[in-house]
């Protein structure tokens, strides 16, 4: 009897990834899920936060694709070591703060790692020619094959018969003729073959599955290394840039305020961290103040924060600082007008 | 049987369902784990993660902001 092979599909989440796994699967293969959380990752519940994004389904799409096809999934903490990847990719960034390339080789390097300690045979990805124009083209393929060291034990299901046979393939574990020859950005193919295998509910596929690509996540991020003169980050800093409206009327601070409730309840957490400032006598957001304040600076911060409170148009509002201590003292300041927050403090 | 807690507070998923996994990894079949969160995204993700690895979802409650949930490490 042959031996049962076994093999591990990296799930972000997303549609092409499940029908690799799935495809692998129908030939026999036992198969479990790996997913790499970054601090980057747009499936995670930081939606969740905001109270009108409530509507949305809540749930992990990784985890939720593992429970339909019915495997495990092994998610795998990579903070610390992804940030080698973003502040310094061999490969450069895309359109944005996206490594895409330095990403694929160094998930599927992990990949490879797992496989090796887990005893596993090889490799999944949902990877398609031509998806992606910084990592998923024709070219770029063998790269992230050579550079992650899963060389010929990394399959691409969905476009493998456009590709150089692999070791499963060669070795008979897998049946090439079940692969498939995907290559473009339509998404005619996986929509037609998902209904092929039954599947009628799958994340969005124009979704992107990482802040980094979004031009308005990477403003932030840029901001930030500008402002601490080095490229570098917690995961605190990631998970704030998520989070509410972010104003630098001056180099030295910036202001991170709640857009609403949802966003105010989140921020709390973070008040032994940051300064805070509320408005007491009316209705207003929680406001993070990073970075050091003059006495100037402080008066200056709570009229910005008022403008976004209910006394807006009012001639005297009251602001409560609060120290990283708890120590708390009140300001009565001037709201700034909607010309006076100047256009260019928004990051 | 061992009853163990986690501090899961502040955290956003998937940090609580990796740190659950983690924790779990170091129990034994039968032994119990709490774990306390803040982001409501939970309720939905450990559960699924446990039906997925074989683990049993004991209770779940909330309040105050916190959400809390009780498990059986499986197999």
């Amino acid at each position: 009897m042959s031996k049962q092979r076994k093999a591990v599909a990296l799930i972000s989440g997303g549609l092409d990834s499940m029908l690799a796994a799935k495809i692998i699967m129908e030939q026999g293969i036992h198969v479990e899920g790996i997913n790499f959380f970054t601090g980057f990752c747009v499936e995670g519940h930081t939606h969740a936060i905001r109270e009108h994004d409530k509507v949305k389904p809540n749930r992990n799409n990784a985890l939720w694709v593992a429970e339909q096809l019915g495997i495990k999934l092994h998610i795998v903490d990579v903070i610390e070591e992804y940030k080698k990847v973003l502040i310094n990719p061999k490969h450069g960034y895309g359109a944005h703060m996206n490594p895409c390339l330095d990403c694929k080789i160094f998930m599927v390097n992990k990949a490879k790692q797992w496989i090796v300690e887990n005893e596993f045979d090889f490799i999944i990805t949902g990877e398609v020619i031509g998806q992606r124009p910084m990592s998923q083209t024709k070219s770029k393929m063998p790269i992230v094959s050579k550079q992650s060291g899963a060389d010929d034990l990394l399959i691409r299901p969905m476009c493998a018969k456009n590709l150089p046979a692999t070791l499963p393939e060669i070795e008979g574990w897998v049946d090439r003729e079940k692969l498939h020859d995907i290559t473009g950005r339509s998404r005619k193919p996986q929509i037609e073959m998902a209904k092929r295998f039954g599947i009628d509910d799958y994340s969005q596929p124009a979704g992107g599955c990482c802040f980094l690509t979004d031009k308005y996540y990477s403003a932030k991020l840029v901001d930030l290394w500008k402002a601490q003169g080095s490229k570098d980050y917690e995961l605190d800093d990631v998970m704030l840039l998520k989070v509410g409206r972010h104003i630098r009327p001056k180099a030295n601070f910036k202001l991170i305020i709640a857009r609403e409730e949802g966003e105010g309840r989140f921020l709390q957490g973070y008040k032994k961290d940051y300064i805070s400032m509320q408005c007491q006598s009316h209705t207003g957001p929680l406001a993070l103040i990073d970075g050091p304040l003059s006495a100037e600076d402080v008066y200056f911060a709570a009229g910005i924060v008022a403008r976004y409170g209910q006394g807006r148009h009012a001639e005297q509002v009251d602001i409560c600082v609060t120290d990283k201590d708890g120590s708390e003292r009140t300001l009565q300041v001037k709201p700034l007008s909607e010309k006076e927050v100047l256009k260019e403090w928004h990051v | 049987m061992i009853k163990e807690t986690l501090n899961a507070r502040r955290l956003l998923c998937p940090l609580p369902v990796i740190r659950t996994q983690d924790k779990v990894k170091q129990l034994k079949t039968g032994d119990h784990l709490e774990v306390i969160c803040t982001d409501p995204g939970v309720m939905q993700d450990i559960p699924m993660w446990c039906r997925i690895n074989g683990h049993k979802v004991l209770e779940t409650k909330s309040g105050n902001h916190e959400y809390i949930i009780i498990l059986e490490v499986g197999l």
